[in-house]
């Protein structure tokens, strides 16, 4: 150091992705993967908030039984737009397009995904889908359900179908681009070493959603153009009163639409894989089980669609057929619930904010697993389908599961993608908030659909108003508990203490390079020797002191 | 195989195979949900087929089988002109390159010219389906079933390839300036592969809307 | 609130079939759940950090456990779906002897008409101990009848009919909800069942306003617009005789057959070019518009008694 030198009062941040370039421009026309799942998290947040107030309004409504805070086409619209928004802006790009993005190449040493440019498109285009929604409530909403079954939304509904149609369409090609990339980056850019075997099952699960995404989506978006064409041209391609089948429609809906719940769920399933192996400190137990499930599950959820039509009209053998293939997509799920409880057997378990949400992705989906039984055995179902029993197992299943893995994922990555540390104390009282709402949320809706209270109906023969007050009361308390992480997230950004590059102590690649994480990831291609998960095995008891 | 070229493989990339690798499996995977995406139309077809065939036997009657068939023609041999526009790449001639991207362009050209040929004859006749479709005989709204899906079909296909000749004709200026070699003629492939999915949609559209009744006349 | 309960009322004979598969589903579910509950927890305190205990060997693969823990519940599974494919069977399987109701569904109400002619908005009257069929179809868009405490919901579809049947077993009144969301009063597309002895059902039925039967309707439609002219009683008509022809099999033109039932009828009468019986013209104008689903209803009643006692 010369004297003439000015005195270097910091020493200079090494860098990341985050300071690697500055300004709007460098984060809207980004290729970084990292960088574009934080524009995706900004925005999939942002659609569940408003998905949220949709869902806080049709719970207001239901405290009484009349209809007496919004009208019924209010009503319905709002319910509309809370399952669009959370189905195709919130729950299925959630975990993929954030968490996804973020860690699959960080968990494979790879330096981006293998399309950056087609990555970027997607969000593009995910956000031209965003604005078609949002044009949606602008000129007065649309009141079809997120079903869109025909030939209401073909013909009789006045409200603005074709741009929520578009809406879709558009948020479906965003995923497509994103799963193309996953399904490319995964089978070619592992890192030297890397084998199938080796991977973590985080990444087994993303690329099973990638391959139901692939075949499914499409599916969706031709049906979704054809129900456009029939409203624009009147041809009936879906309306009786033209020719058309109603019932096709259905079909091929659900041909996409229940597979989109594995679409959902898988993701979360990897992420719980992740939580539990880093907070037992142990191999998990039946790697390739779970792995070979997510495979399994990816199969067989393309075969059950026809058990969402039971009472719709289709034919008895089919429905027969149906249920048993549902019955038997029920074991891959079961065996991976099997194996994550079998895992917490002499592991070293610790009670993290992530754990805590893990073990409560195992309560939630053990429940919404369950009563799926309910719904795929074709005679109960003739009874609880179409009831606030189906309202209750989809939410214990697409948000019970998926929200409680999406909040484990962001807390337990959430280091890694910031450089800092949250609040333990607020992360752990958050977790436990969510799960008692949540399940004072929705149990409730499970004896009301036995005693046979239908869906989406705004106003309601009295005596179901008690399980109306007692879910509208936790879903108070389910929004306490969602709002809570934003609070001490963001504080945690900017007055957090430094995370460091690995503060669980977890195995996994990701964890092996800086946090945040450099521009190109890895200083240097890492070399795999190991299989995933590959915690120090203790040979007699051992203690640990209590930190 | 090849040597490092910075300007050739994109820095995430280990090396050129893995490039080359990456986006021919992207491709495909691509073209595995197009497969899907036309899947879901072939679909509504079958159903409406079984259930109204009669329908469908008179609506295809109806359709040009002379310029369609002509236009089967063209789009094969398009592909032929395709296929060896990769293979003049992966052997560094670039005349020939341009010559046969130009002629796959030309043919695709005329196949959507003929197209729209076809797409008036049905204006004038009305039939297109909306307010202004005629049609005298029994099974109106099945008859305009039939249109319905033919127009949607035939239209889809048609975007394909309206698509597929813009990226060509983007690909002729590149391969003016020598974008494209032995050692990076991947682009041309991807495109190719495409174009070749474009012409087997079409195997299948032909039969299934031109060919079901010709027996009968 | 007073009549607050956990469970819904049981007033059909399926309710008792259905409730007892999701009795032994609730059990097998609570066993399942509470198990893992108990698992974790046992496990989460046993093995927490802080403790000190035996974590040699932990076993990290072990087929036989796989196995075992996807092959029993299979088993189940298949046990569950096997019960539960029986009497989803029956469901869908309506008695022959059942008293015959015709529904129809339109935003946003239920029309219904006895075969004897009383017709309801909104209420069904049923008899108790005797299975009741009902035949329905929609207006517009799909609907949904839904009776809770029979445990019964069939979808109502717009251009065909589906059908219903229950047999219920206890005097009362009971919610007739719409279960498939049909648009803006969806919510208000509700009404009653009403189960009376069949003493009672019968004294309804001959009760004032009852007007005419439904085969009389359909009798008086098949006069006003001209059907006898073309379908005559007798050989040599440009339509087909209609006497004794519900429930046969007819050669159709350009091969083929068609059986003659509630559904091939309304077709025939809204689209009558597309089943033409062999040996007639397609001159048959459609009656779609004119004629509405209420009426076909009626029409086809007509038609079915033309058939009895041949």
């Amino acid at each position: 150091m010369t004297v003439s030198s000015p005195p270097v009062k910091l020493e200079k941040p090494p860098q990341n992705y985050l300071n690697w370039a500055f300004g709007i421009k460098s984060w809207l026309l980004t290729t970084d993967h990292k960088r574009i799942a934080i524009l995706y998290l900004i925005t999939v947040t942002l659609f569940f908030a408003l998905g949220g107030l949709a869902a806080s309004l049709v719970r207001f409504e239901l405290i009484t039984p009349q209809g007496d805070l919004m009208s019924a086409d209010n009503y319905n619209k709002s319910f509309t737009l809370h399952g669009m928004l959370m189905v195709f802006f919130f729950l299925i790009p959630g975990i993929p397009a954030v968490m996804g993005n973020f860690l699959i190449p960080l968990m494979i040493g790879a330096k981006d995904l293998a399309f950056p440019r087609l990555n970027l498109a997607s969000w593009y285009v995910f956000m031209v889908g965003g604005l078609f929604t949002m044009t949606v409530i602008v000129v007065g909403g649309v009141d079809t359900g997120w079903t869109f079954y025909t030939p209401y939304s073909s013909t009789y509904s006045n409200g603005a179908v074709i741009l929520a149609a578009l809406g879709i369409f558009a948020a479906g090609f965003a995923s497509i681009f994103t799963a193309i990339n996953f399904v490319v980056t995964i089978h070619k850019m592992r890192a030297p070493g890397l084998t199938w075997f080796r991977l973590p099952l985080f990444v087994w699960a993303h690329y099973a959603t990638s391959i139901i995404i692939l075949l499914g989506t499409p599916v969706l978006a031709i049906t979704i153009l054809m129900v456009g064409i029939e409203r624009m041209f009147k041809i009936g391609i879906f309306d009786p009163a033209l020719g058309g089948d109603p019932l096709l429609f259905q079909h091929l809906f659900w041909f996409y639409s229940h597979p989109a719940v594995y679409i959902m769920v898988l993701p979360s399933m990897g992420v719980i894989s992740e939580l539990i192996t880093a907070f037992t400190r142990r191999r998990i137990f039946g790697y390739k089980a779970i792995a070979l499930s997510s495979l399994a599950i990816a199969l067989l959820g393309f075969l059950v669609w026809g058990h969402h039509m039971f009472v719709s009209g289709q034919s008895v053998y089919a429905g027969l057929v149906f249920s048993a293939i549902t019955f038997m997509v029920a074991i891959p799920s079961a065996i991976k619930v099997f194996n994550w409880t079998a895992t917490l057997f002499k592991g070293t378990i610790s009670f993290t904010t992530p754990m805590l949400y893990a073990l409560g992705f195992i309560g939630l989906f053990t429940i919404g697993g369950l009563t799926g039984l309910f719904l795929g055995a074709a005679a109960v179902d003739v009874h609880v389908t179409d009831t606030y029993f189906v309202v209750a197992h989809f939410h214990y299943v697409m948000v019970g599961a998926t929200i409680m893995a999406y909040m484990g994922a962001i807390h337990f990555w959430w280091p890694k993608i910031t450089g800092k540390l949250y609040n333990e104390g607020w992360g752990i009282s958050s977790a436990i908030i969510i799960f008692v709402g949540f399940n004072l949320t929705f149990m409730p809706q499970f004896i009301m659909g036995y005693l046979g209270m239908p869906r989406r109906y705004y106003a309601y023969p009295d005596e179901f108003q008690i399980y109306h007050i007692a879910s509208s009361a936790g879903a108070a308390i389910l929004a306490f508990g969602y709002v809570l992480p934003l609070f001490y997230l963001l504080y945690s950004l900017f007055f957090g203490p430094k995370a460091g590059d690995n503060p669980w102590n977890a195995k996994g690649l990701e964890w092996t390079t800086a946090s945040p994480p450099p521009h190109e990831n890895f200083e240097e291609t890492p070399i795999v020797t190991e299989e995933a998960y590959a915690y120090p095995v203790p040979q007699k008891a051992e203690v640990t002191s209590g930190a | 195989m090849a040597h490092n070229q910075p300007s050739v493989v994109a820095p995430y990339f280990r090396d050129i195979d893995q490039q080359r690798e990456a986006n021919t499996l992207g491709m495909w995977v691509f073209l595995a949900t197009e497969v899907m995406f036309f899947g879901g139309l072939f679909m509504a077809y079958t159903v409406y087929f079984f259930n109204y065939p009669d329908a469908f036997h008179e609506g295809s009657r109806e359709l040009n089988l002379i310029l369609a068939s002509i236009n089967t023609f063209v789009l094969l041999t398009s592909s032929l002109t395709m296929a060896l526009a990769v293979r003049s790449a992966q052997t560094d001639n670039r005349k020939w390159l341009i010559i046969f991207l130009i002629a796959t362009i030309v043919l695709g050209l005329v196949f959507l010219g003929l197209k729209g040929v076809e797409y008036g004859e049905k204006f004038q006749h009305h039939l297109v389906p909306g307010p202004h479709f005629e049609w005298d005989g029994s099974f109106f709204y099945e008859v305009q079933l039939f249109f319905g899906l033919y127009f949607a079909t035939t239209g889809l296909h048609a975007l394909h390839m309206i698509i597929g000749v813009g990226v060509l004709t983007y690909f002729v200026f590149k391969a003016f300036r020598g974008h494209f070699t032995s050692v990076s003629y991947d682009p041309v492939e991807m495109v190719g592969l495409y174009w070749h999915f474009v012409d087997i949609a079409w195997v299948f559209i032909f039969p299934l809307y031109y060919l079901i009744d010709r027996t009968i006349q | 609130m007073e009549n607050f309960s956990f469970f819904p009322e049981q007033a059909s004979t399926m309710a008792t079939q259905i409730d007892a598969i999701y009795f032994v589903l609730v059990g097998l579910s609570v066993i399942f759940a509470v198990g893992i509950a108990v698992a974790v927890i046992v496990f989460g305190i046993r093995y927490r950090k802080s403790t000190s205990v035996d974590r040699s060997n932990p076993l990290h693969e072990s087929m036989k456990l796989e196995f075992a823990w996807s092959f029993i519940p299979f088993l189940m599974a298949m046990g569950i779906f096997t019960w539960s494919a029986f009497v989803y069977y029956n469901i869908n399987t309506p008695p022959t002897d059942a008293v015959e109701i015709y529904v129809v569904g339109k935003q946003w109400m239920w029309q219904i008409q006895h075969p004897l002619g009383k017709a309801e908005l909104n209420e069904l009257h049923v008899p108790i101990n005797q299975p009741v069929k009902l035949i329905m179809s929609s207006q517009d868009v799909i609907h949904s009848f839904f009776v809770p405490a029979f445990r019964v919901k069939q979808d109502v579809l717009p251009g065909r009919y589906t059908t219903l049947w229950f047999e219920a077993t206890k005097v009362g009144e009971y919610h007739l909800f719409c279960a498939e969301y049909c648009g803006t009063e969806h919510s208000k597309m509700t009404g009653k069942v009403i189960a009376m002895e069949p003493q009672d059902y019968q004294n309804w039925l001959s009760g004032g306003g009852g007007g005419e039967s439904m085969v009389e309707a359909g009798a008086r439609l098949f006069q006003d617009n001209g059907c006898a002219s073309c379908h005559i009683d007798g050989e040599g008509g440009r339509g087909p005789n209609l006497h004794g022809i519900f429930g046969t099999e007819v050669a159709l033109e350009g091969g083929g057959t068609a059986v003659v039932d509630e559904a091939y009828l309304r077709e025939s009468i809204y689209e009558p070019g597309a089943k033409v019986v062999a040996g007639y013209a397609p001159i048959m104008p459609s009656y779609q518009g004119s004629i509405s689903e209420g009426g076909v209803l009626q029409l086809v009643a007509y038609i079915k008694s033309l058939s009895e006692g041949q």
